[in-house]
């Protein structure tokens, strides 16, 4: 059923990396509503500016973020493609589950519809011996 | 137009995937739907054409699961198994997970919480992989599902929405 697919983009990995951290998705988050500078991300963040930098680091390496051209700002600015690859496959694993949680939502629904339909035992073993009946019935 | 399912999925850390997902039931009964094979069998499927037709669980400390799931046009064959950590109904399920014809590396270790609020059940599981290549290749399986998939799902949704109004 679960195929592992070959796909061209190997940075998903580093794409997934980077964004298992609280602070370098906070950092994202800040970045989504425009270009800061390293200083200005310090600041917001109450961390030192080598660890905002490290972030950073981990982030452009994973293509996330990238620096703006003002030579004296540096600014870091966030660059959208990476992530939406990553949330395309997330969306994907997510769309296989849920249908499985609809057909889940349709058994619960029966399971409360009436004490009389409580009988799954039976019922399943029903719809089964039916269709395997020349493997099986003594 | 019609909402997606409540369905969140997220990656915690570089090993783990975690699902959280909301059902209208208490969480007896969704804790029975995820444990007892007669109720396991008819919903824990894969894409169409899919059947069950292997579904053992031991349900206790110790205790060893086992998944068949076989493709009834092609005859292909898919199981998965593994032994229960930790048993406390209906609150907490850890178990492990290893595919027998393995299309990730390694063994995870799945904990699933179920959490009831005025009668309907929140229910989180959290996959952890021994590797972060591993994660993301489970990750990666989703692409199997295909878009013209999800298209065709929507029509036979749409079609018996319109067949109950």
């Amino acid at each position: 059923m679960e195929v592992r697919a070959a796909h061209a983009s190997g940075s998903l990995d580093a794409t997934f990396a980077a964004l298992a951290d609280p602070t370098r998705r906070a950092i994202l988050a800040r970045l989504a509503s425009g270009e800061a500078s390293v200083n200005e991300l310090v600041e917001p963040f109450g961390m030192s500016q080598p660890a905002i930098s490290k972030h950073l680091k981990v982030l452009e390496r994973a293509g996330l973020v990238s620096i703006g051209r003002d030579a004296q700002r540096r600014p870091r600015r966030l660059e959208a493609k990476p992530l939406g690859e990553a949330s395309e496959w997330l969306e994907r694993y997510r769309e296989q589950w849920e249908a499985r949680f609809r057909k889940l939502d349709d058994l619960l629904l029966e399971l409360q519809s009436g004490k009389t339909q409580r009988k799954p035992r039976a019922r399943a073993a029903g719809r089964y011996g039916n269709r395997n009946r020349k493997g099986g019935t003594p | 137009m019609i909402q997606t399912g409540a369905l969140m999925v997220t990656t915690p850390s570089d090993r783990e995937i975690l699902m959280t997902r909301e059902f209208d039931a208490p969480r007896r009964l969704v804790f029975d739907a995820f444990t007892k094979p007669e109720l396991v069998s008819r919903w824990l499927l894969g894409p169409d054409g899919w059947t069950m037709p292997v579904c053992d669980i031991d349900l206790r400390v110790g205790g060893r699961y086992r998944y068949v799931w076989r493709n009834e046009k092609s005859g292909e064959q898919m199981a998965t198994g593994g032994v229960f950590r930790e048993v406390l109904a209906p609150e907490r399920l850890v178990h492990t997970e290893k595919f027998e014809d393995p299309w990730y590396p390694g063994e995870s270790v799945v904990t699933t919480t179920f959490e009831e609020r005025s009668g309907r059940t929140t229910v989180r599981q959290t996959m952890l992989m021994e590797t972060r290549e591993a994660r993301d290749g489970v990750l990666k399986s989703g692409m199997e599902s295909g878009v013209e998939r999800s298209y065709q799902r929507l029509e036979a949704q749409l079609a018996e929405l319109a067949a109950k109004s």
